[in-house]
């Protein structure tokens, strides 16, 4: 065992891997790789809190003392360029060779690139703390910022961007903002909520191009519309950081295949997070790829377990949420799994959206409001929809049923 | 420092259940446990600063509603990522109906 655990990807998802196999008792070396400067740290806030401050923080997983106690050797700043699956090793940018026992892969995912010309330095994509920190400079009174994509980083940054006086523009191609994974009723909330904050939010009309003199950005809809923008933030969605795992032969599939264990095609080669594509158990194994940070937390655990023996199969129910102005919205499950929807009005405007399946199970809960207002009713759909349930309607519509009472049931 | 303040009535918690008490520009967590005892710990989740009243509670443990960090509300104890920090607790006593809290 003298390779021990290599952790490739040093985010959430690593992170908490390396955590996990020493408080499972792991005696052997750990190693964590990451390409940035920084220890592991939360990405979560960068859309957020990170943009309220004038002097953002990364908000790091471990510290370099806990990193230090507990012997995870963290090699910082450089990135994985080939794995030599036959000799068990990996070797990196900076040409050195570490071996393993097993070997995780949590690469994460990177923005999904514009593709049309005319794009330069107003240009920008948020995924890393240095990101966040070119990003928030721009923030200012009165700057323009034009946010390309109406999805959660998105209308996050500009929910962030209004709150620190600039003039927000949002373009979405597509009819309304949230198209993928979020019900109409809740994106129009949000959607009211950007326009009565000040956001121009624009949908329906696709761009036709794009002019970035290193001065401002200029871009043109398709209907004829120009939007002059300081600075243009793209948000159009993630891809899978799959090119180290391709090269090495493993099954690519919408990211890198793994069985319920989180197992590659490699026995010893283990995925985890966003460029993971994994059977998702409680929908009949249906192979999704999800990038939300409760699940590179929970997968990364999962991996750290059976890089360990455990056999356990993944089992968890996908959740995600965001933070726009004083609204929060949380859904668990995946909504397209559902035929019918129950609402559940939970008072001061929050409201929670229950989705069934045609057989009547419930397969998905989304949920919004002021606040927490939906949190515990939606970790009780979680079980809910966990436990394969087929709750009544009338139950999950009516205020005067406790959801906790249905779990029971 | 025998500081005892009441946070509410016995009946204004289900079993099972939590609710926020703000006290002097502090906020606390009271706690109803599945076998009728009441407990109270810090209001706010150590991870984000999230109010724990918010969240659910399954036996002896309060869940952050935000990010699912898990503390023992009846020791305190953080159970797993992303908490690391534990809740702090305080002592708890029910008098003619009242809870009262020690507010250290």
């Amino acid at each position: 065992m003298a390779g021990g655990m290599l952790i490739i990807g040093a985010g959430e998802c690593g992170g908490r891997a390396a955590l996990a196999l020493r408080d499972l008792d792991y005696q052997g070396p750990v190693t964590l790789v990451g390409d940035e400067p920084h220890l592991p740290y939360e990405r979560p806030p960068l859309s957020k809190e990170a943009m309220a401050s004038d002097a953002p923080e990364i908000k790091a997983i471990a510290s370099d003392a806990i990193l230090a106690e507990k012997s995870i050797r963290h090699v910082h700043s450089v990135q994985a360029v080939a794995i030599d699956r036959a000799a068990h090793t990996v070797r990196l940018s900076d040409g050195s060779v570490l071996p393993y026992d097993k070997l995780l892969l949590a690469t994460g995912s990177t923005p999904r690139k514009l593709p049309m010309p005319g794009l330069g330095p107003r240009c920008v994509y948020l995924r890393t703390f240095a990101d966040a920190l070119a990003i928030r400079a721009h923030l200012t009174p009165g700057n323009r910022i034009a946010i390309i994509g109406g999805g959660f980083i998105g209308l996050e940054l500009a929910a962030a961007a209004r709150k620190l006086g600039a003039a927000v523009t949002v373009i979405e191609a597509q009819p309304r903002i949230l198209m993928r994974g979020v019900p109409a009723a809740i994106a129009e909330i949000i959607h009211e909520a950007h326009v009565a904050e000040g956001v121009d939010v624009l949908c329906g009309d696709g761009i036709a191009s794009i002019a970035d003199d290193g001065n401002e950005v200029r871009t043109t809809l398709a209907g004829g519309r120009e939007i002059s923008a300081d600075l243009a933030i793209i948000g159009i969605g993630a891809v899978p950081v799959t090119g180290l795992a391709a090269e090495a032969g493993l099954t690519i599939d919408n990211g890198i295949a793994v069985d319920a264990e989180l197992r590659s095609s490699d026995p010893d080669i283990f995925v985890a997070g966003d460029c993971c594509s994994f059977p998702l158990a409680v929908y009949g194994g249906r192979r999704v790829r999800l990038e939300a940070w409760r699940n590179a937390q929970e997968q990364g655990a999962l991996a750290a377990r059976n890089m360990l023996g455990a056999g356990e199969a993944h089992a968890a129910v996908p959740w995600f949420w965001s933070d726009q102005y004083g609204l929060s919205l949380q859904i668990a499950g995946l909504s397209d799994e559902g035929k019918n929807i129950v609402r559940r009005d939970l008072g001061d405007g929050a409201f929670i959206l229950f989705h069934l399946a045609e057989d009547g199970r419930l397969v998905a809960a989304s949920g919004i409001g002021p606040g927490n207002a939906v949190a515990r009713d939606i970790r009780l759909a979680e079980m809910l929809i966990a436990k394969r349930a087929k709750p009544a309607p009338e139950a999950l519509g009516s205020q005067d049923v406790k959801l906790k009472s249905l779990l029971a049931a | 420092m025998s500081d005892w303040v009441e946070a509410c009535a016995t009946g204004d918690i289900d079993e099972e259940d939590v609710m926020r008490f703000d006290h002097g520009g502090r906020t606390f967590a009271i706690y109803r446990s599945p076998d009728d005892e009441f407990f109270a710990t810090d209001g706010l989740c150590t991870h984000e600063k999230v109010h724990l009243a918010d969240g659910l509670v399954m036996d002896d443990i309060i869940e952050c509603p935000k990010h699912n960090g898990r503390f023992n509300y009846k020791t305190g104890d953080a159970r797993g990522a992303p908490v690391c920090i534990n809740l702090k607790t305080y002592p708890v006593k029910v008098d003619a109906g009242k809870v009262l809290i020690q507010i250290g």
